[in-house]
């Protein structure tokens, strides 16, 4: 190892670098071996990294690596270790009756987590995140029910669906009224306003409620049965509740009557497995709307 | 004007210069005295804590771990002694952390590094290591000698330097074997170990800290304070005029000289200084520096030098602390003709003091009044509320029962707000429609999801406050939060 020029400073009594400011100098203090070593045995792992993982961008891709690593095969092997290490706990799920399950405070956790995840994937787009729903959108947390609110109901409309080309899928709409010709301008407005008056709402001025109940009575007690409670054999609404699906003002209600409503519902027998329907159910009844 | 630098003189100069130095050996005596008294009684004390600590046992009841200090990974917990803590308390470690912090500044205005020269498990490890290293290969001038020989490949070497790594491997791997041991229950690890039915992990955590205990103390030594802990850096920041550090008194050692001539000196009524250099000082060090150059970074502030010299002093008749714990002030102050003063109380210390007090005070309060049934309550946001088919409206909440004690317990929910709520728990069919009751078994914790309902008729305000009560049936134990009720 050199001295610099013998410069030696005086004070310290080590060799400088030889380089001054201001009249100070800097003392020549290498780096220990070993530290110096590390330094480059870093440099010659990071070749190796770049050798051995993914690591060069190329224009469409990258470099692989030599094994083969990437992240996202990691993540397959632990979704796969976590669906091994799930299957007792979901088969348990599939095994247990919709009652036992909400019986059970640990099946019960399991099937409202899982159901709220499945539920944010695949009925968030129509019912809402957490099924408050929207115009047209059933609400899941109130306790309206249009093919009914017991667990096994639920259960059915979500393996079947409504209307939705499933064989055992609930059936019947809401005729068109109006575009088909079985009821005229005044009628359809005199009928709007006889329904908001069965569930307590306003009604227009001279409205007449006789001429508005014999309608009723000839064209809509078939399916939403005497007095409007509805019928969810066949999907009718209850007209004398708080709850509107598509609107209770008197507007709505004549668009109703006059075009008809038949909102679709997808079957989910057959995308989803079932114990994942059936948390899924439990899930939905226990936002707390279920009968 | 300053000086110019020649660009051509840098280039020169750069090129030929070393780029790095390798270790330099250092060889530190046995020494004897107050300070090695205290060392020894400190590294017992350090060590024996961290080796028989996980075998301490806590009765905390049945099916409760009944290990005094715990760290239960896969269950969150934290058990230290009476305290058990859950994850979210997490903070009494922030606590924990800001009290230690504090401690080592407050220290360090004391006393300069007493955490690097008595404390810190570099310097307990590598005084272990070179106490072993002393004991089969002998002290620092038979070690000085066996490095150098020059035929060092005799049976009796290999078998000596085969002996001292095995020690230390002993030690090294007792080192990682103790670590895991804080994280399971102990006897049943141990048990475990031996018979290799314990998990991976536990074996790769003995592997890695048996590498770095063996590394560290065995090989990298005072190049681990010096090189690797950024400590002595920030210390010599925090510290100032008054801290008390390992000096060497030059007012009183000036001018070195022989012991033979200093008698002689002395005699005529000449000024000598006391230092004789006989450089033990230098051979006990174990950093390899000598103090007597003055204050530096590489001195860890063990105090060994100061027992080398006493044994000088005492020996040739002089008074006791030519090395000491002193300041630059005293130095000066002597010189000047004037006492030494020793100030520990300032306001550095007091203010360090005084947080240590103020954080520990908090955390035992918190710790005392801590209660053992919590509950946190989130109000449902999607939708906020619901109108249901008879008009009453009703808002849903993820209720979260805590339960920290060590039995299980009976408990009631109400919701109390301005009107004629009903409360319900989705999954219980209550005897008590309004105070739902559930059970949440000992240690653990319970998500409900809460349903409260408004009468039609009652037609709360938009929003209004509701308060959540709690209340263990048993025990009469209660825990509130307040929320929300809010309307469509
Ligand atoms: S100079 Fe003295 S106090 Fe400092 S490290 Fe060496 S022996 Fe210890
Ligand atoms: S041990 Fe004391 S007397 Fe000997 S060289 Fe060091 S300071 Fe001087």
């Amino acid at each position: 190892m050199t001295d610099h020029h013998g410069d030696i400073d005086s004070v310290t009594g080590k060799s400088t670098t030889g380089h001054e400011w201001d009249g100070i100098k800097e003392l020549n203090t290498p780096l220990p071996r070993w530290w110096v070593i590390s330094f480059y045995l870093t440099i010659v792992w990071a070749i190796g990294y770049w050798i051995v993982y993914p690591a060069w961008p190329l224009i469409s891709s990258n470099t692989t690596g030599l094994f083969g690593y990437s992240s996202r095969a990691d993540v397959a092997v632990e979704l796969a270790n976590l669906e091994k290490v799930r299957g007792d706990k979901v088969a348990a799920l599939g095994a247990a009756s919709l009652a036992d399950i909400e019986k059970d405070p640990a099946l019960l956790a399991l099937a409202r987590a899982k159901g709220k995840t499945v539920f944010g994937d695949n009925c968030a787009p129509c019912h809402g995140s957490g099924g408050a729903g929207a115009k047209g959108f059933p609400n899941l947390n109130d306790d309206d029910w249009l093919w009914g609110g017991t667990l096994d109901q639920i259960m059915q409309t979500i393996q079947f669906g409504a209307r939705s080309g499933h064989a055992k899928a609930h059936e019947g709409q809401m005729l068109a009224f109006g575009k088909d010709g079985v009821l005229k301008g005044d009628e359809i407005v005199t009928v709007a306003n006889y329904v908001r008056s069965l569930s307590g709402l306003s009604t227009r001025k001279g409205f007449d409620a006789a001429k508005g109940e014999k309608i009723f009575a000839e064209n809509c007690i078939a399916c939403h049965g005497d007095g409007g409670k509805g019928n969810p054999e066949m999907g009718a609404p209850n007209l004398t509740d708080k709850i509107w699906l598509y609107g209770s003002d008197e507007a709505s209600l004549i668009e109703t009557i006059s075009q008809g409503r038949a909102g679709v519902m997808p079957a989910w027998e057959g995308r989803l497995d079932p114990a994942t329907i059936k948390a899924m159910a439990v899930y939905v009844h226990s936002l707390g709307g279920g009968k | 004007m300053n000086k110019t630098v020649n660009p051509n003189d840098l280039t020169s100069n750069d090129d030929n210069g070393p780029l790095y130095v390798a270790q330099k050996k250092v060889y530190p005596q046995s020494v004897s005295g107050t300070f090695r008294r205290i060392k020894w009684g400190l590294m017992a004390f350090c060590l024996g804590v961290y080796y028989f600590l996980p075998f301490v046992r806590w009765n905390r009841g049945i099916g409760a771990p009944s290990q005094a200090v715990l760290i239960d990974l896969p269950n969150s917990r934290f058990y230290f002694f009476f305290i058990e803590l859950w994850p979210q308390e997490i903070y009494y470690f922030t606590g924990l952390l800001i009290v230690a912090a504090v401690a080592l500044f407050l220290m360090n205005s004391v006393g300069g590094r007493i955490w690097c020269g008595y404390l810190c498990p570099q310097t307990v490890w590598t005084d272990l290591f070179y106490a072993v290293e002393r004991l089969v290969e002998g002290d620092r001038r038979e070690r000085m000698k066996k490095d150098k020989s020059s035929d060092p490949m005799k049976l009796e070497r290999i078998s000596e330097i085969v002996l001292k790594h095995s020690i230390w491997l002993l030690i090294a791997w007792w080192t990682g074997g103790a670590w895991v041991l804080y994280f399971n229950d102990a006897p049943t690890l141990v048990k475990e170990l031996v018979t290799f039915q314990a998990p991976m992990i536990a074996y790769i955590w003995i592997g890695i800290l048996t590498a770095t205990t063996y590394v560290l103390a065995g090989f990298m030594r005072e190049q681990v304070c010096t090189y690797m802990c950024p400590w002595p850096r920030i210390q010599a920041a925090l510290t100032d005029e008054w801290a008390l550090n390992v000096t060497y008194r030059y007012d009183r050692g000036e001018k070195r000289t022989s012991v033979k001539k200093a008698i002689e000196l002395r005699a005529l009524g000449e000024h000598v200084g006391d230092c004789v250099d006989c450089y033990q000082c230098v051979a006990v060090c174990p950093t390899g520096i000598d103090i007597r150059n003055g204050p530096q970074l590489e001195c860890i502030q063990c105090g060994l030098c100061i027992d080398a010299c006493d044994n000088v002093m005492t020996k040739i008749g002089r008074p006791k602390r030519l090395i000491g714990y002193d300041n630059d002030i005293n130095i000066q102050r002597r010189q000047e003709g004037k006492a030494p003063v020793y100030r520990i109380v300032r306001a550095r210390t007091v203010a360090y003091s005084a947080i240590i007090a103020a954080v520990g005070g908090i955390m035992i309060y918190t710790l005392a009044t801590r209660s053992l049934l919590d509950v946190n309550v989130l109000h449902d946001r999607n939708p906020v509320a619901v109108r249901l088919s008879d008009g009453s409206i009703r808002n849903a909440y993820t209720v979260r029962l805590l339960n920290k004690s060590g039995y299980d317990r009976v408990i009631a929910i109400d919701a109390n707000g301005p009107a004629n709520l009903t409360t319900h728990v989705v999954g219980i069919d209550s005897v008590t429609p309004d105070r739902p009751m559930i059970v949440i078994p000992r240690d653990s914790t319970s998500e409900l999801r809460l349903l409260v309902t408004a009468p039609a008729e009652s037609n709360p305000e938009k929003s209004v406050p509701v308060l959540f009560h709690v209340t263990d049936i048993g025990l009469g134990e209660v825990a509130t939060a307040t929320d929300n009720f809010v309307s469509p």
